[in-house]
């Protein structure tokens, strides 16, 4: 019974479970110890060895379903019982046999149909990219595909072997296929942010008409992140320097007992606390971003201890109140009706802050900047800029625009950049993710 | 006694009905392949789920001691593995002072001292003055032993990395002493509530085991188990509450712990069926944040409604 196990570690490992030869290895202990016979003690036993995340067991309760169906594998055809996705649409063709024939414009007709029906123009994360390609696959009938790779699995042998691997191969092309093909649509919509689009987002103010789930894969997403932040955070702060003693506490500690030294003091090497200032854009430029921004800076109030954020059109306002106490939602809706969705000025929420707060920034603080410098020709009062750059110990700027946009019509980013010490374009979680660390890393040393 | 009660999944469920456990063939099926594998479990799950009672349980029900080790951020390995009773050494040198004349009586020379001083060098640093801490601990139990590593995600990542080595061979280094292995590798089971991501490595080498909020079923039984005193009528009504109200968008959902305290609570008050205004007077029981217990309150009345029909 090795074969079966072994191609069906190799399905788990086409549908993105990670499984390590270790793991590997215990499935089959697993297998040997719990039998075949009783199929859902089995499923129980190598779900534990080789699923280690509550995503990866959903997937992996699936691709069991499918291979250890009882009964024979069916001769060929692709198994109807694998249903495909995708209600309404026209019932999906065999989508191997589509990309084995290798008809260019046939493929991207059914690409384009699949793009259409589970709508990727309404894509408004680049984090979602994953999300609609799987859904456009659905449609296009990966699950049968997925299904006749898993049947071929199954019956083992040199012919289904390779067809196995086939299979595998188109699989991995297809989804390359769909992220770009979603990519492209989510760059096109960047670039082509017209004030129709612009009054259309501004329209749907309340989170409630966004589709509730993407939101809540974008938040599981950051969530995920700040838990790692935090990790990486924690340990930096707690930094050590063990070994050496600290003789002045040490000797004034056992002064009662004659200078014997009964209890001994380490030397404590202190990190600084993070302390950041975040200043968020809501303007009417960045209307597309916003929600994506403040959810961002949402998190790391709860990530790091010292924080204060900030928002602005034109005028700034301190957030970080609000962000402490209130939900999300809440929290978004205030900030917005109070600072968002008004004309861009740099240069006023600059003076605001410097006049407001003067002593939010010192030389201990990184200041990260969310927004895209588009300062509607207003002055963009570099030198006050300059000021807190130089007194910040780091200077972070993100921004939702690609690099070809910086410096056309009234960006101001270029000249920013000069003081910042890093400048980022971040679309998605993970280019979020290593600007943050770059800001926990500059407090080493 | 020990591990050879583990012989199958359900002897494993039984006896752990038997110390007041209520298992799942999930449960059961990590702890048999945790044993027979030889790996260490990692359970995730809400606070509150019975993480940490599986493992005083799984103790209880083999006769093995447990040891627990409770992670937190700064954790060392001193603290989690030995350290060297420093104020016993000490004590020893400034008492053995006098000895010490005996001992280097006749020695003519510095080299001379010191060469017969050497033979008594290891002294200071045998078992006498090991502190052995958990993780060591575990290690030297004779009939092995239950090794609880609670909360592993709020210690630090270098720890992590740490435990991966002790955790594959069962084996730790003391420079002084030599290598210390495992006289029967311990069964070790980890607990997170995920506050931060577990490494991959640590996740890839233990089993895993997620724990959810327990179906109506299983949490009444539980309930019973530890409150027997309750009334049939008010556990199914206490349950399916709680239930409906896990349905509720709220901070902190109770779990099987804050139901259990429920029940105690209602118990004490002699209550014989659950009321809308009972309930509000015990909501801070089951509820932990402010801002939820003013979310449920106006809706009380329809999700008693709901919890009775469904």
């Amino acid at each position: 019974m090795e074969r079966p196990l072994n191609n069906f570690i190799r399905a788990l490992r086409a549908a993105e479970i990670p499984v390590s030869t270790g793991e590997a290895m215990d499935a089959f202990r697993t297998a040997a110890l719990l039998g075949y016979d009783d199929r859902s003690a089995l499923k129980r036993g190598l779900a534990a060895t080789m699923a280690k995340t509550l995503e990866e067991a959903e997937t992996f309760d699936r691709i069991f379903d499918l291979y250890f169906r009882r009964g024979s594998p069916p001769a060929s055809a692709s198994p109807e019982s694998a249903g495909a996705g995708g209600e309404a649409g026209p019932a999906p063709r065999d989508l191997a046999e589509l990309a084995r024939q290798g008809d260019a414009t046939e493929l991207s007709l059914a690409f384009e149909a699949a793009a259409e029906e589970v709508g990727v123009q309404r894509i408004q994360f680049s984090t979602q990219v994953g999300y609609f390609a799987r859904r456009m696959l659905d449609v296009m009938g990966l699950q049968a595909l997925e299904g006749r790779l898993i049947d071929r699995l199954r019956t083992g042998g040199a012919e289904a072997e390779a067809e196995a691997e086939e299979l595998m191969a188109i699989r991995a092309r297809l989804t390359g296929e769909a992220r770009r093909i979603v990519e492209r649509e989510f760059e096109t919509f960047g670039q082509s942010a017209t004030e129709a689009f612009r009054a259309d987002v501004l329209r749907r103010r309340s989170l409630g008409e966004l589709d509730r789930r993407d939101m809540e894969r974008m938040k599981v997403l950051i969530q995920k992140m700040a838990r790692r932040l935090a990790a990486k955070y924690s340990r930096r702060r707690r930094k050590r320097k063990t070994g050496q003693l600290d003789l002045r506490r040490t000797m004034r500690a056992n002064a009662g007992v004659d200078g014997v030294p009964f209890t001994v003091h380490w030397r404590a090497k202190r990190r600084d606390r993070a302390k950041v200032v975040a200043i968020c854009d809501t303007s009417q430029s960045v209307a597309r971003s916003v929600r994506f921004l403040l959810l961002f800076l949402y998190s790391l109030t709860e990530v790091i201890p010292d924080i204060r954020s900030f928002a602005f059109s034109s005028r700034l306002k301190e957030v970080s109140g609000d962000f402490e106490d209130l939900d999300f939602e809440t929290a978004m809706e205030k900030v917005l009706k109070e600072v968002g969705y008004g004309a861009t000025n740099y240069g006023q929420a600059l003076s605001d802050f410097v006049t407001d707060h003067p002593k939010a920034v010192d030389r201990r603080t990184t200041v990260i900047i969310l927004g895209d410098g588009r300062s509607n020709y207003a002055n963009p009062r570099l030198d006050l800029f300059k000021d807190i750059a130089a007194q910040a110990k780091a200077v972070i700027w993100l921004t939702p625009e690609g690099p070809s946009l910086w410096g056309t019509g009234d960006s101001e980013i270029q000249r920013y950049r000069a003081h910042c010490s890093a400048l980022a374009h971040c679309t998605n979680a993970a280019d979020l993710e290593r600007a943050i660390d770059d800001v926990l890393a500059s407090y080493q040393g | 006694m020990g591990f050879d009660r583990l012989t199958s999944i359900e002897a494993i469920t039984a006896g752990l009905d038997t110390v007041g456990y209520i298992s799942t063939p999930d449960i059961s099926t990590a702890v048999f392949l945790a044993q027979h594998l030889r790996k260490p479990i990692l359970i995730e799950g809400p606070a509150g789920v019975g993480k940490t009672d599986l493992a005083k349980s799984t103790a209880a029900f083999l006769e093995l001691p447990l040891v627990r080790l409770q992670c937190y951020e700064g954790l060392d390995e001193g603290k989690a593995l030995y350290e060297w009773k420093y104020g016993k050494q000490l004590l020893y040198t400034q008492v053995l002072k006098e000895k010490l004349h005996h001992i280097l009586d006749g020695a003519e020379s510095l080299a001379a001292s010191f060469e017969k001083l050497h033979g008594f060098d290891d002294l200071f640093f045998s078992e006498a003055f090991l502190e052995p801490r958990p993780l060591l601990q575990a290690l030297r139990q004779e009939h092995g032993a239950v090794l609880l590593i609670d909360e592993v995600d709020k210690a630090d990542e270098e720890f992590e990395a740490f435990l991966l080595e002790v955790l594959s061979d069962y084996q730790v280094t003391v420079p002084e002493l030599g290598t210390v292995s495992a006289l029967v590798p311990p069964l070790v089971m980890l607990t997170s509530n995920n506050t931060r991501e577990i490494g991959d490595a640590l996740k890839r080498r233990c089993l895993h085991l997620h724990i959810g909020f327990p179906e109506a079923g299983r949490e009444a039984r539980i309930v019973r188990a530890r409150v027997p005193d309750i009334s049939e009528a008010l556990l199914k009504r206490l349950v399916a509450f709680v239930q409906t109200l896990r349905a509720e968008d709220i901070r902190k959902l109770p779990s099987i712990a804050e139901t259990v305290d429920w029940a105690r609570t209602l118990l004490i008050l002699h209550a014989e069926s659950l009321d809308a205004d009972l309930v509000r007077r015990t909501l801070n029981v089951l509820l932990k944040f402010e801002n939820d217990i003013r979310l449920v309150e106006p809706k009380l009345e329809k999700i008693l409604r709901k919890a009775a029909e469904g």
